[in-house]
């Protein structure tokens, strides 16, 4: 039936990190600035995103899946194996939290696809898409949380504190952290619910309402996208999945279709310049992201923030050295960076473009 | 005199004490319903049509129209019209006509739908302070772009782009031609369109040289009839339409009487005057999609590749057949749904043909997703759109724009009275008497329909705001912003809305 699907709709609070050296840091630090911004969640739902976190695997594609029962394990193992060398499983481990008394089975797999099974149109990261799609779609109770290279999301139901000390956050070190609190509003907190939402190497973090969900939705859905998540959050994954590794949009292209210039400041531009945006309004309108947003999303070569077209959500970016912050308030970077070199809110619509430096 | 068994629709009275005989309402009645008796006014209210020229033109407020009351006895099966219909029939053995479209009460789904507001968790947006936007473009759409480098650090496009047309609000006027309505009442359409930033559509009329000035703005159209076609006439406007069919009449051509061909009219058709005009059913060199398909490209060859609209009625197969337009190479798909009007149409074709516009909206926008094709063209929905909220809930549904017809003609007077068909438009609209037509001043009634849209303008940023986005992509095809009252699940689940309460 399609109209008979469920939207989960939240408020939030975000906080990003990156150091453009690809100097790591422990997720000390990145708790430590989400748990500042307690206030902006409800205890019922909290996450880490990090890169450069298993450079021993960095080859592999790290899948971190949830298992709502320990039952529902094998059979998905079965159809991992089958399409996939395994070359690590293990549990990831947690730590017992008294606030957590029950929580899925989490585990994580260092994969590469097995050739035999690409077919020749479809390229390596489609494969792990279509994995990713169908496990989530057509699988009871398995949930894939992340599936990039050397890197993985944390995430639960529980508040910042909580959440970090179930994971052991501490005790990784990544070049780029992203977090997230959790203020659902209408649906009982889920572990699959909660933010950073990643597919491949993209994972995000998002605070807001995305309004135009409904045909957001529906424009994926034409690109063979199965949304299963049931919030909004993912669709932004979904999106800049499309643009940059399927249609080859860089990423300050693509941050302009997510937050369109208006028609007036088009029309104000240069030729080649109105003609590009103009195209890409028409071709990519489907995509706008409109209704309040701010959110940062992470990729293997940097981090981006990024606020809806009339900024109805905060975002505060700073530098310090190499490092570039970006949270929903200015306290939760101070926490961590007492004395930043710069301290600015981007403009709506403005995205905010950090590119790890080339090794 | 004969006397029809069929009793009048209508009782035209006029309050004696009232009447102050200035015979007005005789000259403004285009139907002869009053004639003067020498020291009072007479009525033959049998002509009567209820379109309100006299009771708006007396200055003393003397003139009622009403019911008949004396109708056939109360039958909820055997209705007064059923029974009128056989007994004008067995009278003349013709099929009874209709102008404009359906009045029977089948359910009217936009009246069942409702829409989405922010309240908290986003914030609803208010259109008097901040940007929001309507401007859409109507063409084919590639599904990803190609660029180049600029050479200044940053990308342009590769090569242009399909042919648009860009209006500044979604909302364009439907194909009315000269001869079924005035040539004034073109002209009306054609400044109003100029205006406000939309198109108006010749119909299958031809072009007068009066609308040719308003040429950015006008659609031309090509059907079974080929009334005025020629390379100048294909290339005057912006786009190209083909009519397939009409939401009125599907599957019927049309029929302009020789009485409705005066030199003008014939002029823009370019036939003999006083010849009947007549459309036949299909084209006679489309009997397949394959037929359509040459036709589309046949005029791209004439035009330089402008836009190819084909406008179809809303059938019970719309999906399958709107799929197969836009594999055709159409650029936009017109949808003609059946509550669509109609200069003249047999009725028992208009109120038992075709589906709601509604319906097959949802079906079309459906299919072309499912095929991946969406983005090849833009789908305009057309077929009783009576407000603001009824465009709103058809873009959300899945068009990119509407069309209005009859709603314009409201503008200039009509009173949606259905007798279009007899060329006695008393309000000058559908009539080419030129003591009728002359009553339209076009710069007068251009404003007013200006006006209309001006308000629909206004309103649907309202809504927009409402719904918390400040784009009308954003909307497009939205229907998580839609609820369905009163609807039955499998009504629902074409619509793809979800009921009240989800």
């Amino acid at each position: 039936m399609n109209h008979n699907y469920q939207k989960d709709i939240s408020g939030c609070g975000l906080t990003g990190l990156i150091n453009k050296k690809k100097t790591r840091v422990s997720g000390d630090a990145i708790a430590r600035s989400l748990c500042l911004m307690n206030e902006r969640g409800n205890g019922l739902g909290a996450g880490y995103a990090a890169y450069g976190i298993y450079p021993e695997f960095a080859d592999f594609y790290a899948f971190h899946i949830m298992y709502d029962d320990p039952s529902v394990r094998f059979g998905a193992e079965d159809f991992l194996k089958h399409n996939f060398h395994v070359e690590k499983t293990e549990e990831i481990p947690t730590s017992p939290v008294a606030a957590i008394p029950i929580s899925p089975l989490l585990v994580r797999y260092f994969v590469s696809p097995n050739k035999d099974k690409l077919s020749s149109i479809e390229g390596e990261e489609d494969f792990v898409v279509n994995t990713v799609m169908k496990i989530n779609s057509e699988m009871d109770g398995v949930y894939v949380f992340s599936s990039g290279k050397n890197m993985g999301a944390f995430k639960g139901v529980g508040n910042p504190a909580e959440i970090a000390e179930f994971y052991r956050i501490e005790e990784y070190e990544g070049y780029i952290w992203t977090a997230h609190t959790r203020f659902p509003t209408n649906t009982p907190g889920w572990w699959g619910g909660a933010h950073p939402f990643t597919l491949l190497d993209w994972s995000i973090v998002h605070n807001g309402e995305i309004s135009s969900y409904g045909i957001n939705k529906r424009y994926l859905e034409m690109f063979g996208y199965k949304l299963m998540l049931l919030t909004d959050t993912e669709v932004v994954t979904y999106i800049l999945d499309l643009l940059v590794r399927k249609h080859g949009l860089d990423i300050q292209t693509a941050c302009t279709t997510l937050a369109a210039p208006f028609w007036k400041d088009i029309d104000e531009l240069d030729e080649d310049r109105r003609e590009l945006l103009t195209a890409l309004r028409m071709t990519y309108g489907s995509a706008l992201l409109n209704g309040p947003f701010s959110l940062l999303f992470g990729h293997s070569n940097g981090l981006v923030g990024i606020n809806d077209r009339i900024k109805l959500r905060p975002l505060v970016a700073a530098t310090k050295d190499d490092f570039v912050y970006m949270a929903s308030e200015e306290s939760a970077i101070r926490e961590i960076c007492p004395s930043p070199d710069k301290v600015w809110a981007p403009r709506a619509g403005d995205p905010v473009i950090v590119n790890l430096e080339a090794d | 005199m004969f006397k029809s068994l069929a009793p009048p629709d209508y009782l035209a009275t006029i309050d004696t004490d009232k009447c102050i005989r200035c015979k007005r309402c005789i000259r403004n009645c285009g139907w002869d319903v009053y004639s003067w008796g020498g020291d009072r006014v007479q009525i033959n209210t049998s002509k009567c049509v209820k379109c309100l020229r006299c009771y708006h033109y007396c200055p003393v407020e003397a003139i009622e129209i009403l019911n008949n009351r004396t109708k056939f006895k109360d039958n909820a099966y055997w209705s007064f019209h059923q029974i009128r219909n056989i007994k004008k029939q067995a009278e003349t053995g013709g099929m009874p006509l209709s102008g404009m479209g359906s009045d029977l009460p089948y359910p009217i789904l936009f009246d069942h739908l409702l829409l989405d507001a922010c309240q908290v968790t986003n914030p609803s947006i208010d259109p008097l302070r901040e940007p929001m936007e309507l401007r859409t473009y109507l063409g084919k759409k590639p599904s990803s772009l190609n660029f180049v480098k600029d050479g200044k650090g940053g990308m342009k496009l590769k090569g242009p782009l399909p042919p648009q047309i860009k209006i500044d609000l979604p909302v364009i006027f439907s194909p009315m031609s000269f001869g079924s309505i005035s040539l004034n009442a073109q002209k009306v359409l054609a400044m109003a369109a100029t205006n406000a930033g939309t198109v108006m559509n010749t119909g299958e009329g031809g072009l007068h040289e009066d609308i040719y000035p308003y040429r950015k703005n006008v659609i031309v159209q090509v059907a079974s009839g080929r009334f005025g076609v020629n390379a100048d006439y294909l290339n005057a406007g912006v786009a190209v339409e083909i009519k397939i069919g009409q939401g009125a009449k599907p599957g019927i051509g049309g029929y302009l009487p020789g009485e409705k061909i005066p030199k003008q009219v014939a002029d823009a058709r370019m036939i003999p005057i006083g010849t009947d005009a007549l459309s036949p059913a299909p084209q006679h060199d489309i009997y397949s999609i394959e037929d359509l398909r040459q036709l589309i490209y046949a005029i791209k060859e004439a035009t330089n590749y402008k836009p190819v609209s084909v406008k179809i009625a809303s059938v019970h197969n719309v999906a399958a057949i709107a799929s197969g337009i836009v594999r055709a190479g159409a650029d936009i798909v017109y949808l003609d749904g059946f509550r669509g009007g109609t200069g003249a149409a047999p009725s028992i074709i208009r109120d038992h043909l075709g589906i709601p516009i509604e319906h097959a909206i949802a079906a079309v926008d459906d299919r072309l997703r499912q095929e991946g094709i969406r983005n090849e063209a833009s789908v305009i929905a057309a077929g009783g759109i009576r407000s603001s909220a009824d465009a709103v809930k058809a873009i959300a549904l899945g068009a990119d724009a509407v069309a209005l017809g009859t709603a314009a003609l409201v503008t200039m007077g009509c009173t949606v009275c259905g007798k279009c068909y007899t060329g006695n438009c008393s309000w000058g609209i559908t009539s080419q008497r030129p003591e009728l037509t002359a009553r339209l001043n076009p710069e007068i009634f251009a404003e007013r329909l200006t006006n209309l849209l001006r308000a629909w303008e206004h309103e649907i940023k309202e809504i927009l705001g409402s719904l918390g986005v400040n784009a009308i992509e954003s909307l497009r095809g939205n229907r998580e912003r839609l609820r369905g009252v009163g609807l039955d699940d499998q009504t629902l689940d074409i619509l793809g809305v979800k009921p009240a309460g989800r």
